[in-house]
């Protein structure tokens, strides 16, 4: 622009035009320069402090550090074993040694405990010979043996042959029912080990009576807001908000008191001669159903009555001056109209009750766990992380399954209260 | 709606049923909740009613040092360091993002909106992982950081959705009197997104305040916040203390619901839309 050429109008006007084209294209890479620098400090704050933590649990998942880290020399030995009879002198030599290395850097424990998730009793055989290794002399197969007898048995090398890689898919596969072989084979876990899927079926279903209900209890509402005059619609979407605003804890801690055995539900029931005896309504799955169903209502009712709010009226009055039974006109008129706020509200609920952890901890018993449960349960109790890992990844892949739906009807819409 | 003055009895009481079941579930919505509050006030540690007696020794009780105003403290602390942290980065971010048009903005948009759709429980373990092995965990950086992931992105969809009612010709015309772009921010585009990001800093103060998984994992007794110490209360001895908790906690919601929903009325009443966003 402060081109001294176009200035003194010495250019022609095609020249002119080409460096005001060119101007305005800098401008333009300048503000778009600006703009990301402006989003660049939250992306890499959330790039540090979400997405490589995210990414450390998908890694977690899969990793497998400890048997071939701790273990080194008798992982390399049987990289060349059959695995059908019982391996070699040398082989033998090269565990005496890592377990003697083992237990003087105390590196032992950790690894056992690894070795015990897929054969229990692993943990006290290598801490047992462990502590022994260093009087162990040649030949050591016989004095392995000899220390334990287990060491005789095919199944500990097999698991100890089974884990010679950094990686494993180990974990992945137990979260879905499924029992990685020590040769790469892959069978249906032991009947006592299949509890993970019946949990994930558990939190589908779980969520699913959850969004039902919602969708029961929430749609007659929203209505009922959309077309109360302004002033009473305001008073109720607050009766709504006040729930939604309230900690999901304390929301939760309500739930315990109200619905104890002596609680004010039971006390209520029998003040009015409804039951006899006080219902069992907490540390169940009904008490479960009731309390998340208090908590995620707001999420149904708050995009469904955003969408009715903007449905005109004159459109049922039109179809009912046309004949239309008011059934009639609601199904073929009101209601398709409705069905982005339900799509939103259902996917919202859906998805945020998958999730649900601290209810049905507190209100549930110990056959209403979800899986979020035995996720912080496999992270925190029995420090089992690639579990725990791999759970987590079962969990997000069922919300990413959901997700272009999600964006489709509730991503920034959806996110709307008004 | 009204209905028609040639509605059927069977129409009206159709309609009266259908007002019932409204009514049941606006009582099912807010009962609970208000309910609970009289209790905090019982002079017996029996949770029920009728209450024997008014009594505010529970109050008392969470008025000590140890361990609910200790809580309390924490979660002042805490929640305020992450309502500054998230409302700065989310104010900007949006700004940045309602500034330009580029192609990967939908993306770039999901990716800082991703907390939100990520099960806190996956987030917390997460934080869990990492955390530990940088020296984070046991923290207040660590659970002020934590805090933030989860709160920023409401800090994102508000200050957003009130840049969009923006007009950009304002900015515009201050520059083109001579204000430089920062002057132009502070002076010209701050006052009038205020009441966004005011409601943003609400509800990331709210996010973090009210937060209970991040905390059960991360955070070691020296950071129990407000929520983690109710949770051990509810595990262990459930007496009207917790009640008291629990009402003080509602009371500070209420509060803060109510600055928002008066932000909320007054753009409304202004033309310029403030978005709340779901928590």
């Amino acid at each position: 622009m402060t081109d001294p050429g176009v200035i003194a109008g010495q250019v022609g006007p095609s020249d002119s035009t080409g460096i005001l084209q060119a101007n305005l294209r800098r401008a333009d890479r300048r503000r778009k320069f600006r703009a990301y620098g402006l989003i660049a400090p939250l992306f890499l704050f959330l790039l540090a402090f979400f997405l490589v933590p995210i990414g450390s649990v998908l890694y977690f998942s899969i990793s497998n550090p400890e048997v071939v880290t701790m273990l080194p020399r008798v992982t390399q030995a049987l990289r060349t074993w059959d695995g059908q009879s019982l391996p070699d002198e040398a082989t033998f030599a090269a565990l005496t040694e890592d377990l003697k290395q083992g237990y003087a850097d105390k590196t032992l424990p950790k690894v056992s405990l690894r070795l015990n998730y897929e054969v229990s009793g692993f943990r006290s055989l290598l801490m047992r010979t462990g502590r022994k290794a260093k009087q162990l002399t040649a030949p050591f197969k016989e004095a392995v043996i000899a220390g334990d007898g287990r060491w005789s048995e095919l199944v500990y090398w097999r698991t100890l042959k089974g884990n010679d890689s950094g990686f494993t898919l180990h974990y992945l596969l137990q979260a879905i029912d499924l029992d990685l072989q020590w040769d790469g084979g892959i069978r249906r876990a032991k009947p006592e080990n299949r509890i993970y899927l019946a949990n994930l079926r558990r939190t589908l279903w779980i969520a699913l009576i959850v969004t039902l209900a919602c969708i029961v209890l929430g749609y007659p509402v929203a209505y009922m807001i959309a077309t109360a005059p302004r002033r009473l619609a305001k008073i109720l979407i607050l009766l709504v908000l006040l729930p939604f605003w309230t900690s999901l804890l304390v929301r939760t801690a309500a739930w315990v008191i109200v619905l104890q055995k002596a609680g004010i539900v039971n006390d209520v029931l029998i003040g009015l001669g409804l039951v006899e005896e006080p219902l069992a309504l907490i540390f169940n799955r009904t008490g479960v159903y009731i309390a998340m169903v208090h908590i995620l209502l707001p999420f149904m009712i708050l995009p469904l009555y955003s969408v009715m709010k903007g449905i005109p009226g004159d459109h049922v009055r039109a179809a009912t001056s046309l004949g239309a039974t008011p059934r009639a006109a609601f199904l073929s008129v009101y209601f398709p109209q409705t069905l982005p706020g339900l799509a939103a509200g259902c996917l919202l609920v859906y998805v945020i009750a998958l999730g649900f952890y601290i209810t049905p901890m507190l209100i549930g018993g110990g056959g209403d766990q979800m899986l979020a449960y035995l996720i912080a349960e496999y992270a925190t109790n029995t420090a089992n992380w690639g579990l725990a890992g791999a759970l987590a990844v079962l969990l997000l892949a069922c919300i990413g399954v959901l997700y272009p739906l999600y964006q489709r009807f509730a991503g920034a819409g959806g996110m709307k209260l008004g | 709606m009204a209905l028609p003055l040639h509605a059927t009895p069977g129409q009206r009481l159709w309609r009266l049923t259908f007002r019932f079941i409204c009514v049941l579930v606006f009582v099912f919505l807010v009962a609970p909740i208000i309910v609970i509050i009289p209790i905090s006030v019982s002079s017996s540690s029996l949770l029920n009613y009728p209450l024997p007696g008014l009594s505010w020794q529970w109050f008392e009780v969470i008025f000590t040092p140890y361990p609910w105003m200790l809580s309390l403290e924490n979660s002042v602390i805490i929640a305020s360091a992450t309502t500054v942290l998230a409302t700065v980065l989310g104010t900007l971010a949006a700004y940045g993002l309602t500034s330009v048009e580029f192609r990967l903005k939908p993306l770039l948009m999901a990716l800082l909106l991703s907390p939100m759709m990520v099960p806190l429980v996956i987030t917390a373990l997460a934080a869990y992982f990492v955390f530990a092995r940088v020296g984070l965990a046991g923290t207040f950086t660590g659970m002020i950081l934590a805090h933030t992931v989860l709160a920023v992105p409401f800090v994102v969809i508000t200050v957003t959705a009130t840049l969009q009612g923006f007009d950009r010709n304002m900015v515009r015309a201050a520059q083109s009197l001579g204000a430089r772009p920062l002057t132009a921010f502070f002076g010209v585009t701050l006052p009038l997104i205020m009441p966004g990001v005011i409601s943003g800093a609400i509800f990331a103060f709210v996010t973090s305040f009210d937060e209970i998984v991040v905390a059960l994992f991360i955070a070691s007794p020296a950071q129990f916040t407000l929520p983690r110490q109710l949770f051990s209360g509810l595990r262990d001895n459930l007496d009207p203390s917790i009640v008291a908790i629990a009402t003080l906690l509602i009371v500070v919601s209420v509060a803060l619901m109510a600055v928002v929903e008066l932000l909320r009325w007054r753009s409304e009443r202004l033309g310029a839309g403030v978005d709340t966003p779901q928590a």
